[in-house]
């Protein structure tokens, strides 16, 4: 598979999903913000980072680049994209998932190991991810609490949307019902606050992250 | 008060200008010698002492006077360092002095042309029991995480520590870590006769005038929030923006030179990059991107607004300079010329406003001797904290709890560790930050270790156990260091005390180095860090790379239930200087003599042996000594201990408090299989079996003393810093 | 020209994290009987009129899924 990682100023972990997505055995490009053209790719990560500074607000100004248009087109003909983070953050505002991350609770920046359960979402990215799987990834992030108001969240809820939360007490950010992570209703776009492209060394004591980046080639047209 | 004086000239240095220009110098001449020849930029009363410092060796690629120092990974590859200190802004606005300390080691290393891919940081403050110190080292820490963080590097290690004497004047030194392609890199000097000056990055406004080198030259007085106007302040978006300009613009080749602007700005980038290339310089100020638009020749001149580079450029590249910059979305402007005058001359739209001759601005500052007295007593006084009454299992504890002792996991936690993918040990998890480099096929460590109080002690001993703490640390990763960076915190050369406080400092810094075969390739002297009660605590800060050859045998492990505990190295306990002795309000001058040859040959025994895979756990014992890094090992692992140090006593003849919490260089506790320690004796390094990992105390036997605490009690005393900090 | 000075602030109702830290800690900075703070941002910005503004905020300069907005024409 053929996979573009998006670049605004300000990511940080383009090349670190670059680096994750090639382990998993894909080839990868990045692609610039200001590009259109993604012909040629099969799947789309949005990465984690601080773009734009995060000023205004976190992945706002982001959701404005010509790429996230033609990631809007790619998302709705059913192609897999990954938000992760900021990324996240980003699609979030674009509209292409639903909810929105606020500041963390205790409103520190907070990095550390932790443990996420498996929803119950359908999608091509949770392919080697059964529902309850858990998984060791770690989180980094300010600006990761999960919120989305009491309708959208029912929804989300009985939708099969979730797609892993907070492993119990292990919620770092006070998101509600220990959401990390959501798709939108077709399953194929997929966003989540912690980073699994930090978990794909074993140097770094866990690979769970690499059964995340697999998903998609698991079950490619 | 007269104009020169204000701005921090003696009358000889204004007598001494008015002589090498032949006249009297103008506003703007005026206000860009105060800078250069102010302690920070010119190093006055430092730099004859450094000179003995050794700065070569067969890795040395970069050494002083550049931008920052590196040595050679291989492969075509090389590591860029250096460490440097936002001392006095950090204590006027803790956040911003942090954040922008961050930001301008940073810079130095992206100005040699690399990549930044690590930051550490070594940060001094008072006790906890104030709300200013609780205040200063939340805005140190978030500022800190802030600006790494944003850019997306890693902050991997660092060390914090809590004594009175840095009270009024915290220390923050901001390490950095890069990789670049060794042909890749780029000086500093200007060349070229009719190139381009050019500048980029943040516009200029009028951060920080008078700012970072004033302060630098001049003690704290009562009443600082007046020096607030002058804070910088960082933009890290800015910074991200301008790293990936840089590189791109290197990577095409099309820069003769490159320079950051950091302290006295423009003044100091421009007159240095002269000053090493032997030209000239004409820096138009009209012709500089400003943020407010009534800016003064010399405001534009000593502007310290953060984020920005100064570039020499052929005439034919720039327009491809200019357009790079402009995709990076960052401002740029060609606002100069090199030339073969030897002046540097400041023009406003073409009209001559200053005109200095280089060397007589960047090299004409008098250098400075020192009046070194040795003080015949402890200057620093002395607190009780700790019962008189309290047992070893009390003091065990109460060391623990200690607050440069304990875990320092809450700051840690708020620095993004693991972006870049080279993390191979996170910070605070083992006694070196470890990075991967595959593109020289091996991995990197890196420590930072500094200490003021034993320094404080004995200077010159006390400099020589900081590198060999740093060296050691290195060790337990299995790392052999190539180089060394330092910064050099003190108070105020001019008293006789920090005078002799310096000079052994350098001396010790030096013998140190000489041993063990190290380059010093950069570093940085903060001094005037002092206060009408007095200066800081003599404080150097070593940083050192080393390398590894397999990121999987870097040691790093908790030890597992049924290791054998050894003690290994010339470790010769004494509690003089140790934080023992400081809770029981007992510091004083002298610490004992260091014999750095055998201290040497167990940092080797151990690295290899950490090297082998065989041992996978191994620490340094430092403060609190052997029966406080029991207990962090211990919590590290969740399994206890039952050791005798029946044969420390024997050995070295000293008491069982020595035994149980004194401090030397020297000393390894390794864990693990017998048979693998036993195998490293016979080396002519000292060993010592101790006992067994097992249970749920740590059980710490000394003659008829002994400690015993549960591991959940240790893990209180332990974790007990983030009550005190947020109380 | 036209001045306008935009308001946003997070919904009533969702947690303010930064709101409630400054809460907290005004108590022991001696301040006392103050409460209910929320933080939020001010844009101004200067245009030919006020025609597009509302869809401006609702765009870009705040989500309304989490924050309310109010324009003031200065």
């Amino acid at each position: 598979m053929i996979w573009g990682v998006l670049q605004f100023p300000g990511s940080c972990d383009e090349r670190d999903a670059q680096h994750a997505l090639e382990l998993a055995g894909g080839e990868t490009r990045l692609v610039w913000h200001e590009e259109t053209d993604l012909s040629g790719i099969d799947g789309i990560v949005v990465p984690g980072g601080f773009s734009y500074g995060d000023y205004l607000r976190v992945g706002a100004i982001a959701s404005f680049a010509p790429a996230m248009n033609a990631v809007a087109d790619f998302a709705a003909a059913g192609g897999p994209v990954l938000g992760i983070c900021n990324g996240f953050q980003v699609l979030c505002e674009a509209g292409l998932l639903p909810g929105a991350l606020l500041t963390n609770e205790g409103t520190r920046f907070i990095c550390r190991q932790g443990d996420l359960i498996t929803g119950d979402a359908e999608s091509p990215w949770l392919s080697e991810l059964a529902p309850g799987t858990s998984i060791s990834i770690p989180f980094k992030h300010q600006t990761g609490r999960y919120f989305a108001p009491p309708e959208m969240l029912d929804a989300v809820e009985s939708n099969n949307q979730v797609a892993f939360r907070y492993a119990p007490g292990q919620n770092p950010n006070g998101s509600l019902n220990d959401i990390a992570g959501v798709t939108n209703e077709a399953g194929n776009v997929l966003g989540l606050m912690p980073h699994p492209e930090h978990a794909v060394e074993a140097f770094t004591g866990s690979t769970d992250g690499l059964r995340l980046f697999r998903g998609p080639a698991g079950v490619a047209v | 008060m007269a104009k020169h004086r204000e701005l921090g000239l003696t009358d000889d240095e204004f007598e001494l200008i008015k002589q090498k220009m032949d006249r009297e110098p103008n506003a703007v001449e005026l206000a860009m010698f105060s800078l250069l020849w102010s302690e920070h930029c010119a190093y006055k009363h430092s730099r004859k002492l450094l000179k003995n410092l050794p700065t070569e060796g067969p890795r040395v690629v970069m050494g002083p006077g550049e931008n920052a120092g590196a040595v050679d990974i291989g492969n075509g590859w090389s590591i860029a360092f250096k460490v440097e200190s936002h001392n006095h802004p950090s204590a006027v606005e803790p956040f911003q002095g942090a954040a922008t300390g961050v930001g301008g080691i940073l810079r130095d290393v992206i100005a040699l042309g690399a990549r930044p891919i690590a930051i550490l940081d070594s940060l001094r403050f008072g006790e906890l029991d104030t709300e200013r110190t609780r205040y200063l080292v939340d805005g140190v820490v978030r500022g800190i995480g802030h600006y790494g963080n944003s850019m997306g590097i890693p902050t991997v290690g660092g060390e914090i520590y809590f004594e009175p004497p840095y009270e009024q004047n915290c220390l923050v030194n901001a390490m950095c870590v890069g990789i670049a392609r060794t042909d890749e890199m780029v000086r500093a000097a200007a060349a070229g006769t009719g190139n381009m000056v050019v500048l980029f990055g943040s516009k200029t406004g009028r951060d920080g005038i008078g700012g970072a080198s004033v302060l630098a030259s001049a003690e704290l007085e009562e009443g600082d929030a007046s020096k607030r106007p002058t804070v910088q302040i960082g933009d890290p978006f800015e910074e991200s923006k301008v790293l990936e300009c840089c590189q791109e613009l290197l990577g095409n080749d099309l820069l003769v030179s490159l320079q950051d602007l950091g302290a006295a700005g423009l003044t100091s980038s421009a007159g240095e990059m002269a000053a090493a290339g032997g030209t000239g310089i004409d820096i138009d100020v009209g012709l500089v991107p400003l943020r407010e638009a009534d800016m003064e020749p010399f405001e534009i001149m000593v502007s310290e607004s953060q984020e920005r580079m100064l570039a020499v450029v052929t005439p034919e590249m720039v327009d491809d300079v200019l357009a790079i910059c402009t995709k990076w979305q960052t401002d740029s402007a060609v606002i100069g010329e090199v030339t073969d005058t030897g002046d540097f001359r400041i023009l406003r739209n073409g009209e001559l406003e200053g005109e200095i001759a280089v060397d007589a601005l960047v090299d004409g500052c008098p250098l400075y001797d020192l009046d070194p007295v040795e003080p015949s007593e402890w200057i620093y006084g002395n607190n009780v904290t700790l019962d008189e009454n309290a047992g070893p299992s009390e003091i065990a504890l109460s060391l623990l709890g200690a607050s440069s002792i304990a875990s320092k996991q809450w700051a840690y936690d708020q620095y993004d560790s693991i972006v870049g993918s080279r993390t191979v040990h996170r910070a605070g998890a083992a006694d070196a930050a470890v990075l991967d480099i595959p593109e020289s096929d091996r991995a990197i460590a890196i420590s930072i270790d500094g200490n003021g109080r034993r320094v404080a002690g004995a200077p010159f001993q006390g400099t020589i156990e900081a590198t060999l703490e740093c060296a050691a640390n290195l060790a337990c990763v299995g790392a052999e260091p190539l180089g060394v960076t330092n910064c050099l915190n003190f108070g105020n050369p001019e008293k006789p005390t920090v005078a002799w406080q310096l000079s052994q400092s350098v001396l010790g810094l030096t013998e140190a180095c000489e041993a063990l075969g190290l380059p010093v390739v950069g570093g940085n002297v903060s001094l005037y860090n002092e206060t009408p009660s007095g200066p800081i605590y003599p404080t150097p800060v070593i940083g050192m790379v080393g390398e590894l050859p397999d990121p999987f045998k870097s040691g790093g492990q908790p030890w597992e239930d049924s290791n054998w505990v050894a003690l290994v190295g010339p470790f010769n306990p004494s509690l003089a200087g140790s934080e023992l002795e400081k809770s029981r309000g007992q510091l004083g001058q002298g610490l004992p003599d260091v014999d750095i040859a055998p201290v040497k040959a167990a940092i080797e025994l151990v690295r290899d042996a950490v090297r082998s895979g065989k041992i996978r756990t191994a620490r340094d014992v430092s403060d609190g000594g052997i029966t406080t890094l029991l207990s962090e090992m211990a919590l590290d692992s969740g399994v206890g201990c039952d050791v005798s140090l029946a044969p420390v006593i024997a050995l070295h003849d000293c008491s069982e408090e020595d035994a149980l919490f004194g401090e030397a260089p020297g000393g390894f506790i390794l864990a693990g299989d017998r048979k693998a320690i036993e195998e490293l004796g016979g080396k002519g390094v000292q060993i010592e079996l101790l006992g067994r990992v097992e249970g749920n105390e740590v059980k710490v036997a000394a003659g008829e003393s002994s400690v015993e605490i549960l591991v959940a009690e240790a893990k209180a005393a332990f974790e007990s810093l983030p009550h005190r900090i947020e109380a | 020209m036209i001045t306008a000075r935009i308001l946003i602030r997070p919904k009533e109702g969702i947690l303010d994290a930064q709101g409630k830290t400054v809460e907290y800690a005004l108590p022991g900075l001696g301040f006392t009987g103050i409460e209910h703070v929320r933080v939020g941002r001010i844009v101004e910005l200067k245009a030919e009129n006020a025609d597009r503004l509302d869809e401006l905020c609702e765009k870009l300069l705040a989500n309304p899924l989490i924050e309310d907005y109010e324009i003031e024409i200065v």
